[in-house]
């Protein structure tokens, strides 16, 4: 059994009356990447300060490439990355700048802070950019830029906390294929995010998170097969019609979904009785998402 | 003060594990507290931001007390000729360094504090790094703690032109300026640290500050003021680095290891609120 690189147990993390992660388990073998998956507030950006002490959890164990949190996190943070959700990149200074400072923060050695700059400039693709000042990016320069300054000092774990969140499907695409790339060097990544897709693509094994919990773990393709069988079914008609078809589920044991415009009658291939008229599909990750984070939107 | 008399959230880190000297430990940076590399790390930072701002910086540090300068040394210049044996430009011209460096010192430490975490979350960016609260807090203090030293001799240059003889102490101003500076700064980051929203600024500078300035016998001579105010002064950080300026240009005395004592104190104590304030905001 490989390594883990970061290894959770049982913890928790109070914010007055609010417990925002409350008794989550985590397992991230080195080398793999995991998906955090789950809505706004399931404690996922939580989870994240927790790994890098910026929060002390109150209860369980934390441990990141074998430091005790948080205790030792320092250590811990010396060989990690941190691709922050919010861009706090220094805005008047130029893209290698921002780059050389946090050589010095990572305590790259002297005579490697070129060498360390250039590698970051040629992975986020920034090279011919390296004199402008981060202001003068694109937002998906911005963003590259951000995982770049998380990589100078050869971080044996990444986390990224919603790498691509509000950007545009070009420039998510150009993210995920810099991530993969990470991926099959060797890097171990968390990576919370709420977009189905990316974890779908990125992630090795998905954690669910609902409400601070782990509601559900593995590999993508299992957790739709287990979650939500094979096929699924989208009866589509006016709101009446939808809570007809609703009831109806309920009353035969059917597990359905919301879909906003359409009622999804999950692992439809599987089911007895005579099922209304409807739009056969594959069923998918996102179905899973639903079913176990709950349909409200707190 | 012992070494080890860190703040909370220290003494957690402290409890919950030691460094082991594991196997990584070998390939792994060393870490400890008050690292050297995270403190430098801080400062370069700092100063590459320096790059970008040093012009505006460096304009209304050093024009704000000339200006005080001027105004005071001509305009109660042409009414007092001498206080305390000396020419009242240069009364004023040793004084208002302690103002420069309040000034280059206080207001930094509280408006760039706050922007950096609340708006800019570069705080956010440092501590995911190998650097902990109280390395972050005293890289900051002593780059405007630098500044200060720096700025802090503009009045006194440019009194020298209106007539303020050199001297052999004027070296040792840059000095008492820093050691000042880096007070005043922490002062300034505890704001930041305990305020809410940028605009309760004013009620500290309004409170505090603005008395603290007029009362430290920068304009006038504290000596002929009522016994509460001169009791006052006395506790105010700001009096002593006036005295150990005016003192270091005109002749050092005796009661300068007191004034000295007094800044030092000061510096320290509020070194090690501004950290436990800032822990407190910075980590949950």
């Amino acid at each position: 059994m490989p390594a883990l690189a970061i290894r959770l147990r049982g913890v928790v993390k109070r914010y007055g009356p609010v417990t925002a992660v409350a008794g989550f388990d985590l397992d991230l073998p080195e080398g793999t990447c995991v998906g955090l998956l789950g809505p706004n507030g399931a404690g996922k950006s939580t989870t994240m300060r927790l790994l890098t002490a910026q929060a002390i959890a109150d209860e369980g164990e934390l441990e990141v490439l074998g430091h005790r949190l948080p205790g030792d996190s320092k250590s811990a943070r010396a060989v990690m990355g941190v691709v922050p959700q919010l861009d706090n990149l220094d805005t008047t200074l130029t893209v290698e700048q921002n780059l050389l400072v946090f050589t010095h923060l990572y305590r790259v050695p002297r005579a490697r802070r070129e060498e360390a700059i250039e590698r970051a400039l040629v992975l986020a693709n920034l090279t011919d950019r390296r004199k402008a000042r981060a202001d003068q990016l694109s937002g998906g320069m911005r963003r590259r830029l951000l995982i770049a300054r998380a990589l100078v000092h050869e971080p044996r774990l990444v986390l990224l906390d919603e790498p691509t969140v509000g950007l545009d499907p070009q420039v998510r695409q150009e993210l995920w294929a810099l991530i993969d790339r990470l991926r099959s060097e060797g890097v171990s990544i968390l990576m919370s995010t709420h977009y189905i897709e990316e974890a779908e693509r990125l992630a090795d094994t998905v954690t669910v998170m609902s409400h601070g919990r782990a509601v559900a773990v593995g590999r993508p393709a299992d957790l739709v097969a287990e979650h939500a069988g094979r096929e699924a079914l989208e009866v589509y008609g006016p709101p009446a019609r939808l809570r007809e078809v609703e009831d109806d589920a309920r009353e035969r044991g059917w597990p359905t979904r919301r879909t906003g415009t359409s009622v999804t009658i999950l692992r439809a291939d599987g089911l007895n009785g005579e099922l209304p008229e409807g739009e056969r599909r594959q069923a998918t990750l996102e179905d899973v998402f639903v079913l176990l984070t709950g349909e409200e939107i707190s | 003060m012992t070494p080890h008399s860190g703040s909370a959230h220290n003494e957690v880190r402290a409890r919950l594990g030691s460094p082991e000297e594991g196997a990584d430990a070998r390939t792994e940076p060393r870490v400890r507290r008050l690292d050297r590399a995270a403190l430098q790390g801080v400062l370069v930072r700092e100063v590459v931001n320096f790059g970008s701002f040093w012009r505006s910086s460096t304009f209304s540090s050093t024009v704000e007390p000339t200006i005080y300068l001027l105004a005071f040394g001509f305009g109660f210049g042409s009414l007092v000729s001498k206080v305390n044996g000396l020419d009242y430009v240069q009364f004023v011209g040793t004084g208002t360094v302690a103002t420069a460096v309040l000034f280059s010192s206080v207001f930094p430490g509280m408006f760039s504090t706050f922007v950096k975490y609340q708006f800019q979350h570069t705080y956010d960016a440092i501590l995911a790094a190998p650097v902990d609260t109280e390395e972050l807090v005293t890289g900051e203090a002593l780059w405007i703690a630098a500044r200060a030293g720096t700025y802090g001799c503009v009045p006194m240059l440019v009194a020298m032109a209106f007539g303020l003889n050199p001297a052999w102490g004027m070296f040792v101003v840059p000095v008492i300026a820093f050691v000042s500076g880096f007070g005043w700064a922490c002062f300034g980051i505890t704001v930041a640290a305990v305020m809410k929203s940028i605009d309760n600024f004013s009620y500290v500078t309004s409170t505090v500050i603005t008395p603290l300035f007029l009362v430290a016998g920068t304009f006038f001579p504290i000596s002929n003021l009522p016994q509460w105010a001169r009791i006052a002064a006395n506790v105010n950080p700001l009096y002593h680095c006036v005295q150990l300026v005016r003192h270091a240009v005109f002749g050092f005395q005796t009661e300068d290891l007191w004034h000295l004592g007094f800044i030092v104190v000061f510096g320290l104590v509020m070194w090690r609120i501004a950290i436990a304030r800032m822990e407190r905001r910075l980590v949950d």
